[in-house]
C-alpha cells in the first residue's frame, strides 16, 4: 500500500527510475516462492492446452515429436461432415440456450429481488437445485423425462431435432444467469427508480429505462456464461441426445473412444479459439461502462 | 425494500410465470420421475412399476457399491485437498498483486474454466500418457543423469522405464485437480481481496511472521470463502464422471460412471435412480456443512 | 441588551396568520410500517413560495412524510392535499411535485442533458422545447455547457446540480429535497446553501426539505417543522425555534444549550422566579410564563447569553436588570476549547454541574485571558433564559 503512494508524491520530482524497492509486508506476489507457486500453477494449467494447440500443426500421425508444420489436420477436420453438423449443432444450441436463459434468468432475477410472496423461500431453493446438482443426475432425469414422459418428436427438420438437448440445456443455465443477474441488482439504487416515476415514467418506462440498462452487465456476463455452459456441457447431453443430435463435445467423445486422431486436436484448437474469442467479446462488452457503479 | 406480490398482481405474473412454468416442467417434474423410479422395479425390458419397493435402495447399500461411494468420496476429498493446498497460496499471491497484475491472473486463470471440459481431460491425456511429455521430460532427465554418473565413473542408471500416469486412480485425482483448480481459486481470492488489510497489518505490527498471521489471521477470516471453494471443488468432483472415464482404469470408476452404465448399458432405471438420488443426498449434506460454517461466521459479523 | 423585544414565550407570540389557501396540507397523516408509527397524526400546512424544513433527528418521520407528498408512501390515515386537491389517488409520476433525491439518482447511463429532458419527454413536449428549456435548467443551475457530460464524468457538487435542474425543469407546484446537502463536503456545502436559497428566490417555487442537520434548516429555510419520533414537535421561523423553543426537545435538538430543572416559584404576568438545585441563586425573569406556581419547569440558557467576569477578591457583580442575589452564579473554569472566532469554556458550578458558555474572540489579544481554574461570575439577564413546561 505504501508503495502505491510514494512514488506519486515524488513523481514530480524525480524522473529517474527508482531502485528496486523491497517488496512491502502485503505485496505476496512480489515474493519468489508464491511466483514460484503461480508460475507452475498457470504451467499446469496451459502446459497440456498448448501442447495439444501446437501438435495439431504436427506433420505426424504419432503426435509426439514435431515433425514439421501442417494443416492437413484442418482440411480434415472441416472435410469431416459430421463432425461439422455437430459443431454447427452446438453453436445452434448454445445460441437459442443464452437467448431464452438469459430472458427466463432475468425474469426470475427481477421477480425475487422485486416481490414478496408466500412460498418464497423454496422458490428461491428450487432455483439454486439446478446449480447444485451433479451433472449426472440431472442428465438422467432428462432422459427419463424425455423417455417417458415427454418424447420429443423424432424426424424433425433442423434445427427442431435439437429441441429436448436445447430445453435440458437451459434448464440448468438459467438458474445461473439468476444468480448473476440478481447479483447485479443487489447494488441498484431504488432511488433510480423513484426519480424516473417522480419525473413522470409509468411502471414499464421505468422498467427499461433504468433497470434493464442498470442490469445489463450482469445481462451479458449471464449470456456468457449460459453460452459456455452449454457448449461446454457433455454429460446432460450424453443422455439427451440421439443418433441425428450430436453435439461437438459428444462426437469428440465418440471419436476419443475409437482412436486418438489429430484431427481431434484440430477440432478442439478450433473450438478453443471460438471459446476465447467470445469470451474476450464478452468481457469487451461488460467492461464497456466499467465506471458506472460509482454513480 | 421489496413489494408484496398483492400490490402489482399483473407485473408479478408476467414476471414470475415463465420461469415458475419452466423450472416446474423441466426441472421439477424430470427430478421427481426420477425419485419415484427409486421405488419402482423392472417388469419387463422397457416397463417399470412403481411398487414402492425400497430393494433400490437396498442394493445400493450392498458392499460393492457402498465401496464404489467410499472410493468416490475419497478422490473427491483428494481431490478438494489439493486444490486447496495449491488454490490458496495462488488465490492470496493473486490479491495482493497490483490491480493491472490482478486483472490478468484471474483471467489466466479463468480462461481454462472457460474452455471445453472434454477438450481439457483430452489435453491431459497427451501429457500423461507414456508417450508423453511427462514422461520425456522424466526420461531426458534420467538419461542426463545417467551420462553424467557414466563420465564420473559409475555405472550407468540403466534404461528408463516410463512412469504408468493414466488409467488409474492417480490419473483421476490429477484431471480433476486439473478440471476444478479455477473453482478452488476463485472464491479463495474474493474472500483474500475482500479483506481487510488492516487486520493482518496488525497482526504483523503486533509481532508475528508472516506464516503465523496467515494461519491465525487470514485463515480464520477466510474461512467462508474456503467453504465455498471447498463446496464449488468437491461437489462436481464428487458427481464427475467424463475424468474417470476417460483417465482412470477399470478400478476407478466413480458413482457417475456406476449411474451411467445403469442407464445406458445394464437397463436397470430404478436401480439407477437409487443411486442418483444417493449421490443427491451426499450433496445436499456437503451443503449443509458449507452453510453452518457460512452461519457461524456470519454470527461472528 | 436594553433595547428587548416585548415578546419572551411562545404564547406571547401572535400566531402566524394562516393563509386560506396554503399550497399543501397534510390533515392528521398517519402513517404506519407494522407496528411502528413513523409519522403520528400530523398536520401541517405549507404555503406558496416558501422554503420549507422538516427537521429533526433519523427516524423521526421527516423523510417519511416528504416521500408521502412525493407519493411513495401512502398515508395509512389522513389526507394530503395539493392546492386544495386530494393527492391520494395520483401514483407519483402523476404528482405536480419533483424530488432531489438524497443519493441524487442521476441516471449513470445517461447523459446530462438526456437525465434533465428524461421527465419532459415522459410529459411528451416537443422536442425543440425540450432542448430549450433543458439549456435554461443547465444555465440555472450553472451547468451550462456540461449537457454532453456523463454523471461519472461529474464531482458530487455537479451531480447534485444535474438533480437539481431535472426537478426543476418539469416546473413542479412543489420541489422536493431530500438531504440534499449531506453528501457534500463542508466547504461545497456553505456555497450550496446560499445557491439553494437564491436560486428558490429566482424560481418561486415552493421548496421543501429534509434534514437532520440544524444549522442548515435554521440557514436555508423560511420556517422549519422539528419532528421527533413522528410527532410535530414544533413549527416556527428559525429564529423563533432558536430563541423560543416551545419544549426541552427543541431548545436541546436545535443548537447548544444549558437546561436546568427547577419549580416555579413566582408566576406574574410581567415577572417570574424558578428556583434550580442546581443553582445557587434563583432565575429571575421579567415576563410571566402562565404555567402553575409550584409545578416544575426547565429554564434553558444559550451559552452564548451567559456572560463571564473574573471573580477577584468574591465581591458580588452587579446586574442593572437583575434584582440582587438573582442570576449570578459563582463557579470555576474547567474546560477552554478555542475555536478561532470564539472559545467555548465549561464552568463548574459550585454544587458540581459544569455550565458551558461561549465569548466571541473580539480582538486579537484577549485583554481578560481567562484561564483554567480560574474562579469567574456567571451572569445573564432576565430576558435570556426560555422557560419550558414540557
Amino acid at each position: 500500500m505504501a508503495k502505491q503512494a510514494l512514488p506519486a508524491a515524488t513523481a514530480a520530482v524525480t524522473e529517474r527510475p527508482a531502485p528496486r524497492e523491497k517488496p512491502g509486508p502485503l505485496e505476496y506476489m512480489r515474493r519468489w516462492p508464491l511466483q514460484l507457486m503461480v508460475g507452475l500453477t498457470l504451467l499446469f494449467l496451459y502446459l497440456p492446452l498448448i501442447t495439444l494447440m501446437a501438435f495439431s500443426f504436427n506433420d505426424s500421425r504419432r503426435n509426439i515429436v514435431w515433425q514439421g508444420f501442417t494443416l492437413k489436420y484442418y482440411e480434415k477436420a472441416l472435410a469431416n461432415e459430421s463432425l461439422i453438423q455437430a459443431f454447427v449443432n452446438s453453436l445452434t444450441i448454445a445460441f437459442l440456450c443464452t437467448i431464452v436463459s438469459v430472458i427466463l434468468g432475468a425474469l426470475a432475477a427481477v421477480m425475487l429481488w422485486r416481490f414478496r410472496f408466500p412460498g418464497k423461500t423454496a422458490l428461491e431453493g428450487t432455483l439454486a437445485l439446478p446449480i447444485v446438482v451433479p451433472e449426472i443426475c440431472l442428465g438422467v432425469a432428462m432422459l427419463v423425462f424425455f423417455a417417458r414422459v415427454m418424447p420429443w418428436p423424432t424426424g424433425l427438420p433442423w434445427p427442431f431435432n435439437l429441441g429436448a438437448i436445447t430445453i435440458a440445456h437451459i434448464s440448468f443455465a438459467f438458474p445461473f444467469v439468476a444468480t448473476v443477474v440478481r447479483a447485479r441488482l443487489a447494488s441498484f439504487n431504488r432511488e433510480l427508480e423513484e426519480a424516473a416515476k417522480d419525473l413522470g415514467a409509468s411502471e414499464w418506462r421505468t422498467f427499461w429505462d433504468v433497470l434493464v440498462p442498470h442490469m445489463r452487465p450482469g445481462l451479458i456476463a449471464g449470456a456468457l456464461l449460459a453460452f459456455t455452459l452449454s457448449l461446454d456441457d457433455f454429460v446432460i447431453t450424453f443422455f439427451t441426445s440421439g443418433p441425428d443430435t450430436i453435439t461437438f463435445p459428444v462426437k469428440v467423445y465418440s471419436m476419443l473412444r475409437f482412436s486418438v486422431t489429430p484431427e481431434v486436436n484440430a477440432a478442439s484448437t478450433i473450438l478453443i479459439v471460438v471459446t476465447v474469442v467470445l469470451t474476450a467479446i464478452g468481457l469487451q462488452l461488460q467492461n464497456q461502462k466499467p465506471k458506472e457503479d460509482k454513480a | 425494500m421489496e413489494q408484496s406480490w398483492k400490490q402489482a398482481k399483473t407485473a408479478f405474473a408476467a414476471v414470475a410465470a415463465p420461469p415458475v412454468f419452466w423450472l416446474l416442467l423441466f426441472f421439477v417434474v424430470p427430478l421427481a420421475v426420477i425419485w419415484a423410479y427409486t421405488f419402482g422395479e423392472n417388469t419387463g425390458p422397457i416397463t417399470i412399476d412403481f411398487t414402492g419397493t425400497f430393494a433400490n435402495y437396498a442394493r445400493a447399500l450392498e458392499p460393492l457399491y457402498l465401496g464404489i461411494f467410499a472410493k468416490s468420496l475419497v478422490i473427491a476429498g483428494l481431490t478438494t485437498a489439493l486444490c486447496l493446498v495449491v488454490g490458496f497460496p495462488v488465490a492470496l499471491a493473486i490479491a495482493f498483486s497490483s490491480p493491472r497484475a490482478k486483472a490478468w491472473l484471474l483471467l489466466l486463470i479463468m480462461l481454462p474454466f472457460w474452455t471445453n471440459l472434454l477438450i481439457r481431460t483430452f489435453a491431459l491425456i497427451a501429457v500423461l500418457r507414456e508417450q508423453g511429455y511427462v514422461n520425456f521430460t522424466l526420461e531426458w532427465l534420467w538419461n542426463n543423469a545417467s551420462g553424467f554418473m557414466t563420465l564420473i565413473g559409475l555405472q550407468p542408471l540403466g534404461e528408463y522405464e516410463p512412469l504408468t500416469l493414466l488409467y488409474n486412480n492417480t490419473a483421476v485425482v490429477i484431471g480433476l485437480v486439473y478440471v476444478h483448480l479455477p473453482f478452488m481459486v476463485l472464491p479463495l481470492y474474493s474472500a483474500l481481496d475482500r479483506m481487510d488489510r488492516s487486520l493482518m497489518e496488525a497482526s504483523l505490527d503486533l509481532g508475528a511472521g508472516h506464516l503465523r498471521t496467515i494461519w491465525s489471521v487470514v485463515v480464520p477470516l477466510a474461512a467462508p470463502g474456503i467453504a465455498s471453494g471447498v463446496l464449488i471443488t468437491f461437489i462436481p468432483a464428487l458427481g464427475a464422471y467424463l475424468t474417470p472415464d476417460l483417465l482412470g482404469g477399470t478400478d476407478s470408476q466413480m458413482i457417475a460412471n456406476v449411474i451411467e452404465r445403469q442407464f445406458k448399458r445394464a437397463n436397470d432405471w430404478p436401480f439407477g435412480a437409487a443411486l442418483s438420488f444417493l449421490l443427491m443426498y451426499l450433496t445436499f449434506i456437503a451443503i449443509a456443512l458449507q452453510a453452518l460454517v457460512q452461519r457461524r461466521a456470519d454470527r461472528r459479523g | 441588551m436594553t433595547d428587548v423585544s416585548p415578546v419572551h414565550t411562545q404564547a406571547d407570540k401572535p400566531a402566524s396568520p394562516v393563509k386560506p389557501n396554503p399550497i399543501i396540507s397534510f390533515e392528521g397523516v398517519t402513517k404506519r410500517f407494522g407496528k411502528t408509527i413513523a409519522v403520528d397524526d400530523v398536520t401541517l400546512q405549507i404555503q406558496e413560495g416558501e422554503f420549507f424544513a422538516l427537521l429533526g433527528p433519523s427516524g423521526c418521520g421527516k423523510t417519511t412524510l416528504l416521500r408521502m407528498l412525493a407519493g411513495f408512501e401512502t398515508p395509512s390515515e389522513g389526507r394530503i392535499l395539493i392546492d386544495g386537491r386530494d393527492i391520494a389517488a395520483l401514483p407519483p409520476n402523476k404528482r405536480p411535485v419533483n424530488m432531489v433525491f438524497q443519493s441524487y439518482a442521476v441516471f449513470p447511463h445517461m447523459k446530462v442533458a438526456d437525465n434533465v429532458a428524461y421527465g419532459l419527454k415522459m410529459d411528451g413536449a416537443p422536442a425543440a422545447e425540450i432542448k430549450t428549456r433543458v439549456a435554461e435548467a443547465l444555465e440555472l443551475v450553472k451547468l451550462g455547457g456540461l449537457g454532453e457530460r456523463m454523471p461519472d464524468q461529474l464531482s458530487g457538487g455537479q451531480r447534485q446540480r444535474v438533480a437539481l435542474a431535472r426537478a426543476l425543469v418539469k416546473r413542479p407546484r412543489v420541489l422536493l429535497l431530500d438531504e440534499p446537502l449531506s453528501a457534500l463536503d463542508a466547504k461545497l456545502r456553505d456555497q450550496m446553501r446560499s445557491e439553494l436559497t437564491s436560486l428558490q428566490e429566482k424560481v418561486g417555487i415552493t421548496f421543501i426539505m429534509v434534514t437532520h442537520d440544524q444549522d442548515e434548516a435554521l440557514a436555508i429555510a423560511t420556517r422549519c417543522a422539528v419532528m421527533n419520533r413522528g410527532v410535530l414537535a414544533q413549527v416556527a421561523t428559525p429564529a423563533d425555534l432558536y430563541e423560543f423553543p416551545n419544549s426541552r426537545f427543541v431548545a436541546d435538538f436545535v443548537g447548544s444549550v444549558n437546561m436546568f430543572e427547577g419549580v416555579l416559584e413566582k408566576d406574574e404576568p410581567n415577572q417570574a422566579v424558578v428556583r434550580c438545585t442546581e443553582l445557587a441563586a434563583p432565575v429571575y425573569l421579567d415576563h410571566g410564563v402562565t404555567g402553575a406556581r409550584g409545578s416544575t419547569v426547565w429554564v434553558a440558557l444559550r451559552p452564548e447569553k451567559i456572560e463571564m467576569h473574573k471573580r477577584n477578591g468574591g465581591e458580588a457583580l452587579k446586574m442593572e436588570d437583575a434584582p440582587a442575589g438573582a442570576n449570578v452564579v459563582a463557579g470555576v473554569i474547567r474546560d477552554i476549547v478555542y475555536l478561532g472566532s470564539e472559545t467555548n469554556f465549561e464552568v463548574e458550578l459550585e454544587g458540581g454541574r459544569r455550565v458551558k458558555t461561549f465569548r466571541s474572540n473580539l480582538t486579537r489579544y484577549d485583554q481578560e485571558d481567562f484561564t483554567w481554574d480560574e474562579p469567574v461570575w456567571l451572569a445573564w439577564h432576565a430576558c435570556s433564559p426560555a422557560v419550558l413546561l414540557s
